[in-house]
């Protein structure tokens, strides 16, 4: 058995999002790189604001999420934050969120990296560390504020955002963690060596041998070992780096739009990075219902897929919207065009 | 001097080839020619490759392969020829068992475009083009057949989709080969809806770039029967050069070295465009599959689009192109194609062609081209029964 299963029922007990409010749409990024010729990948992506960093969107989706959870911060035993832009290589950002939400001083804190999966590794161990006894509560998050490299293909999808979820006793939760499951090989698809400020990849090689072989693995190990086909889910959330790799990778494991389509937030956010795949849960959680089953795959460059198997209790209905939901922060929108957007995300040399 | 015929054939799929490296794609395709000719052995090895430098920091091709193919210490060297390498290597092999040096000799074209990015598969496929003198300028190679098409469709008062049908008969053959990269038919409305590459080259006139190996075991006729009763002669075997630089050719759309390269072989073989069953053209893009015909003499001068409109390229056709996908959809891993096109050859001359076999196929023509029309190879090759 290759799947993790805590010797405890371990859960969701509150979830929390944050979507910055400036959005590019894609057509104004061709304007500028491609004289608007030929296709883009989204409709549009998040841009944080001057004064917003992996920080600032890791406390609001925190605050959100205890919104939800109605617990003592105190209560908290582990402040874990995973991105790709952490705003310090050297200085937590744990510790920032950990001091804003009033979870100091008696806390672990740790900052976590996996390229897109920082967030949801954050989450696995703190359902090892609270069914360990080690805590009442571990606050997981996974954030982003993903810089694209000018005139990049992935300069249309590199966003920002993030979700924060505090894991705690089944008993108390709103969705039950049945298991998860990691599946990782050394695949250097994507990567940024500590002096670069933009991110590599391998342009095609990103594709097969790294997001469908990773995502696919996860998805299928986890269901064969749970017993379960895609029918068994009234929701599957992928990573979602564009519009077209969720749906397609989806449909080949065997799932329907309606099933997926929840989840999908990438053509209206873009890839929100260590945010991705549970910003898209946030949206489903937002909207489901007691009972319901849902999928949830990570994936990583590097490269690694995250596989949750999670069903929703009762308690999801008083807690749903104790918090300002994902749709509210993707409705709550200013469009900015591509000299904003250079000078907010530090592109213009001065 | 000794006639010289094909004992064995061997090839790789072309696509994306992730898990599988320059060397052992070589091995592969190698392994299988040896094993189809009835050979453990052989006195030489030639590869065909281009880019192996510029993408896998690899040169030194010949003793790399011949080692890892288990044939340490053969004489074996690269061949290069832009993206005539494949043929170039083949007719190097030729001449050394046509000599009377070489008894037993195998040919591999091997190309690994998928081991770097785009840019850099670009740069290096810009290599055949004139570096001082065209390169230098910024353009790419794609760019320089959009200047050829683009002036072709000026004298002769062609639109974009008088090139659909080259297209849309790749397709539809390759379709038909397990090996092909692209195995669905297109119709014209997907060929004209296509985005631009370099206008009027749309993704749809233009080969992938791919992942392949293909070889072929040679010696010399008389000794064939020894190990095949389904040996292909190669009836003619010839290069042909012209200025690598295209604003230095007498005709910028006007394939020279092929009209030089076909005539010789015509001459040697002693067959004519009229004998020859189907043609294996270089149709890396679709200019060069109107161009091809028309300097080889199967269409007279601005009439290669003529030819495809009415049908003629189809393997019902006149002359049949690219019967297994060309390089349009079987793929063009560029150093490797050369030799699928004499491997094709080859299945068509057997009756190995499944789907896409051309009847009584007797005599056919392969022609591979480096750069943009700089080193021609042209083979035609028979049934030896």
């Amino acid at each position: 058995m290759s799947i993790m299963k805590p010797s405890k029922p371990i859960g969701i007990v509150g979830y929390g999002s944050y979507i910055p409010r400036y959005r590019i749409p894609n057509r104004e990024i061709a304007r500028v790189w491609k004289e608007g010729r030929t296709g883009v990948p989204i409709k549009e992506k998040a841009v944080p604001g001057l004064d917003e960093d992996t920080a600032t969107i890791s406390i609001e989706a925190a605050r959100n999420a205890l919104m939800r959870a109605k617990i003592n911060p105190q209560d908290i035993g582990a402040v874990w934050v995973g991105s790709e832009s952490h705003p310090y290589a050297v200085k937590p950002t744990s510790t920032i969120v950990a001091e804003a939400i009033g979870a100091v001083p008696n806390t672990q804190a740790g900052d976590w990296e996996f390229a897109c999966k920082a967030g949801t590794e954050a989450m696995q161990a703190g359902i090892g560390f609270v069914a360990g006894g080690m805590a009442k509560y571990v606050l997981a998050i996974g954030a982003d504020t993903a810089q694209g490299r000018p005139a990049d293909a992935l300069e249309y999808t590199a966003a920002a955002g993030g979700a924060a979820y505090i894991i705690g006793a089944a008993a108390e939760s709103l969705a039950v963690i049945e298991a998860t499951y990691s599946f990782v090989t050394d695949t250097p698809d994507f990567w940024r060596r500590p002096h670069a400020h933009y991110p590599s990849h391998g342009q095609r090689f990103t594709g097969e041998p790294a997001y469908f072989e990773h995502v696919m693995t996860a998805a299928k190990t986890m269901m064969a070992e749970t017993g379960r086909t895609p029918k068994d889910y009234q929701f599957v959330v992928l990573h979602q780096p564009n519009a077209k790799f969720p749906a397609r990778a989806a449909k080949m494991l065997g799932f329907e739009k309606e099933q997926w389509e929840t989840g999908l937030l990438s053509p209206v956010v873009g890839n929100t990075y260590s945010g991705a795949s549970i910003l898209g849960l946030t949206a489903i959680l937002d909207i489901a219902q007691p009972g319901d089953k849902i999928l949830a795959v990570s994936f990583g460059s590097g490269a690694g897929s995250d596989a949750f198997s999670i069903t929703v209790t009762e308690h999801i209905t008083e807690r749903a919207h104790a918090a300002p939901t994902t749709q509210d922060y993707i409705n709550r929108r200013k469009e900015i065009d591509y000299a904003t957007y250079a000078r907010y995300r530090g592109k213009l040399l001065r | 001097m000794r006639d010289v015929s094909i004992i064995g054939i061997g090839q790789t799929p072309v696509g994306e080839q992730w898990d599988t490296g320059l060397r052992h794609l070589a091995y592969h395709a190698l392994r299988d020619a040896m094993i189809d000719a009835g050979v453990e052995r052989v006195d030489a090895l030639y590869v065909g490759n281009m880019l192996s430098g510029e993408i896998s920091a690899q040169a030194h091709l010949g003793a790399l392969i011949a080692d890892f193919a288990g044939m340490r210490g053969i004489e074996a060297i690269k061949v290069e020829a832009a993206c005539a390498s494949g043929a170039a290597a083949v007719r190097q092999g030729l001449i050394g068992v046509a000599s009377g040096m070489q008894d037993v000799v195998a040919v591999v074209g091997v190309e690994k475009m998928t081991d770097n990015i785009g840019s850099k598969v670009t740069a290096g496929l810009a290599e055949a083009a004139d570096a001082d003198y065209e390169t230098v300028h910024g353009i790419s190679f794609v760019g320089l057949n959009a200047l050829v098409m683009r002036r072709y469709m000026y004298e002769y008062g062609l639109k974009h989709e008088d090139f659909a049908a080259f297209s849309v008969n790749a397709h539809a053959n390759g379709a038909n080969n397990p090996n092909a990269m692209f195995r669905s038919p297109i119709t014209e409305k997907t060929f004209l809806n296509a985005g631009m590459v370099a206008d009027p080259i749309s993704l749809f006139d233009a080969s992938p770039m791919c992942d392949g190996a293909a070889a072929v075991i040679l010696c010399p006729t008389d000794l064939a029967k020894q190990f095949t009763g389904n040996s292909v002669r190669i009836a003619a075997s010839t290069i042909a050069t012209d200025s690598v630089a295209i604003h230095d050719r007498k005709n910028p759309i006007w394939l020279q070295a092929a009209e030089d390269s076909a005539r010789q072989a015509y001459k040697l073989s002693g067959y004519t465009p009229a004998d020859i069953d189907f043609f294996e053209l270089h149709d890396a893009f679709t200019i060069m599959s109107a161009l091809s015909l028309e300097a080889c003499g199967f269409a007279e001068p601005g009439q290669g689009t003529r030819l495809a409109k009415d049908g003629e390229i189809t393997l019902s056709g006149k002359i049949p192109i690219s019967t297994m996908g060309g390089l349009k959809s079987r793929g063009h891993p560029v150093g490797a194609t050369g030799v699928y096109q004499i491997v094709e050859s080859v299945l068509q001359l057997r009756g190995d062609a499944g789907e896409n076999q051309i009847p009584n196929a007797r005599v056919g023509m392969a022609q591979n081209i480096g750069g943009s029309g700089a080193t021609i190879v042209t083979h035609i090759l028979e049934r030896n029964n």
